[in-house]
């Protein structure tokens, strides 16, 4: 056997010869998996995806149906985590509801990622008029308290779907990425390769496309990744104060709501949904952190103070 | 220098303007309205309700609605409250000084908090107390504020009994010592926001400072430690901080509706939540827009401070 470190080692320094040149998105990966507090994220977030998505197959009970015999019952070997104020388990509302609210989260940050990458990108690289009636919308946009939109919104609507949450948070959020995008687009679209591409006659979407989006993917993957606790938290505030998802849903906000008359005796019902939010909130977080340095790793950002 | 002041305070202009188009086309947009709310009064007929319109000038064009709407403003006229029978400035006045207060005190106490936190964090990075601050600020970045309240609400309120769990006053009671009681709950909730990220800024840009070479110097002359940090490094690293502080507003003005109705402490934010759920929506616009000129003039005059502390920036 130990003859045969020797050509492990040789076969070694032949693989990485042949080894073909890493991609950038390759090379933040490598470091990404480097950061422990990004994998440690990584894995909280992959099991409660996991734990989720089984949620109808896995949830002891169903998480809409009332038992009047059993209120507020105390956690115990038939009801792991107790029920609620309408006898309804609430193991089986937090798994289902991590299935509605971590859906939530990643479909509004598709959402705003998707219109904060086009307008940014439009923005950035046309430059001009466009540029400019763009970038002032978005300086309008943030000008608003956000959550104090949302919730007159809301309030005009009365009782939101799951669906319209989605689409609400998304459309009023993407203002922050396009700024960068349109940051990013600028700079780059002077760069070398951009002018090489442009000298041999390349059409404008594909020197966007191909040239300087691969570019600034860290940015949006970055950003992309955040949002999804942004709005995680979003959807929690608005269903806590009662203009969020149409209650009776089990989201992770409607079930902290359902507990505001009475978690002054009955904490478990607040804590419980609260603390498995903060914690897929923490995993997400830590995950954006690590992927901001892994794709930037001469900056390390202060963090992202604005919402 | 001066022109960029002004070019600086001229662009906020056409912002306040459009902030004003907005929130007008939000209140067109909103249902309701005196329609519903007076047409559902008894011994209301049609005719009285056409008169009102017309009194009201509902029945004008957009555009002359617009006019008159933004001359009222000008003048201060934010329009009438539709449950209390008020001006809307009033309303939102008569609130308004509860609100400075508490978030007067939150910021108080992120500043102590995170100034304290980041400059022990920086003496010795990935120490002990660096990493233990970390984690604090990771998790009070992701904690809902409003549930934050609701666990302090538990500990020091039901569980310890050490503090009184919502509102301003205790019945009967009009003492300071009484009101800062009540004060302490909300104002640290709306506060954890910033202490977590502050604290991780000034931590960062104290770090970068104390390696610079003017505080070796200072150092090899002999001067002290405190007064190398509170002359020479603080001084330095907490210049780019007062545009953190402006970025922060925002958060502020949506944890105050969040803390202020965990807390039912009677503020803007609480009164934006109840005239939700009275659909009251010039009061709701009222402080929508009151949000928004914070906000901007927020963000002008962090600019200017700034421009004015770190001349090269006026020179872009």
């Amino acid at each position: 056997m130990s003859a045969s470190s020797a050509q492990l080692q040789q076969a070694a320094v032949l693989a990485e010869r042949q080894a073909p040149p890493r991609s950038p998105a390759r090379m933040a990966f490598d470091r990404l998996k480097r950061s422990r507090l990004a994998m440690i994220g990584l894995v909280i977030f992959g099991v409660m995806v996991i734990l989720a998505l089984l949620s109808p197959w896995i949830a002891p009970y169903d998480p809409k149906r009332p038992d009047l015999f059993n209120l507020k019952a105390s956690p115990g070997a038939d009801h792991w985590l107790g029920t609620d104020a309408l006898g309804r388990d609430v193991l089986s509302r937090l798994l289902v509801g991590g299935r509605y609210s971590l859906g939530i989260g990643v479909a509004a940050a598709l959402i705003s990622s998707l219109l904060g990458l086009v307008a940014g990108a439009i923005a950035g690289f046309q430059g001009g008029v466009i540029d400019g009636v763009l970038m002032r919308f978005v300086d309008l946009m943030l000008a608003f308290p956000s959550i104090f939109l949302l919730l007159i919104i809301a309030s005009m609507l009365e009782g939101i779907s799951v669906a319209g949450i989605i689409l609400f948070l998304g459309l009023f959020s993407w203002m922050w990425l396009a700024r960068l995008v349109r940051g990013e687009f600028l700079s780059l679209k002077r760069r070398e390769f951009a002018e090489a591409a442009r000298a041999i006659g390349a059409p404008g979407w594909h020197i966007m496309v191909r040239h300087l989006l691969p570019n600034a993917i860290g940015v949006i993957i970055v950003s992309f990744t955040l949002d999804i606790a942004l709005f995680m938290l979003a959807e929690a505030s608005l269903s806590f104060l009662g203009f969020g998802v149409k209650s009776g849903t089990p989201t992770w906000g409607n079930m902290l709501s359902d507990a505001r008359t009475d978690y002054l005796t009955n904490p478990m019902l607040a804590i419980i949904p609260g603390l498995t939010l903060t914690i897929a909130v923490l995993a997400i977080n830590f995950v954006g952190d690590g992927l901001r340095d892994a794709f930037d790793p001469r900056g390390r950002a202060a963090g992202r103070a604005g919402k | 220098m001066s022109r960029y002041f002004i070019r600086r305070t001229l662009g906020a202009i056409p912002l306040l303007f459009g902030v004003a188009v907005l929130s007008f086309i939000f209140m067109q947009l909103a249902p309701g309205g005196p329609d519903a709310l007076f047409g559902r009064l008894p011994r209301m007929t049609d005719e009285r309700l056409a008169q009102m319109r017309a009194n009201l000038g509902l029945d004008d064009p957009m555009i002359v609605q617009f006019g008159k709407w933004l001359g009222n403003l000008l003048t201060g006229d934010l329009g009438t409250s539709y449950v209390q029978h008020r001006p809307v400035w009033h309303v939102i006045w008569d609130v308004f000084p509860n609100t400075v207060y508490l978030v007067m005190a939150g910021l108080f106490i992120a500043l102590i908090l995170s100034l304290l936190f980041g400059v022990i964090a920086a003496k010795n990075p990935y120490g002990l107390f660096d990493n233990v601050t970390a984690f604090i600020s990771y998790f009070g970045l992701a904690m809902p504020v409003f549930w934050l309240g609701l666990m302090l609400q538990i500990l020091f309120a039901v569980k310890l009994g050490w503090l009184p769990s919502a509102g301003m006053h205790s019945a009967g009671e009009t003492g300071v010592a009484d009101f800062l009681e009540h004060l302490i709950l909300p104002a640290f909730t709306i506060a954890i926001g910033s202490i977590a990220t502050w604290s991780r800024y000034i931590r960062a840009s104290t770090i970068e400072e104390i390696n610079a070479d003017y505080v070796r110097t200072a150092r090899a002359k002999g001067m002290a430690e405190p007064s190398i940090l509170s002359r020479h490094v603080l001084r330095n690293s907490l210049t780019p901080f007062i545009t953190v502080v402006a970025i922060d507003i925002p958060l502020y003005l949506t944890g105050a509706v969040l803390v202020e109705t965990v807390f039912s402490w009677p503020g803007m934010g609480r009164l934006f939540f109840d005239s939700l759920n009275r659909r009251d929506y010039p009061v709701l616009m009222g402080i929508l827009m009151l949000g928004a000129v914070l906000i901007v003039i927020g963000n002008l005059v962090a600019d200017l401070i700034y421009a004015r502390l770190d001349p090269r920036i006026s020179f872009e």
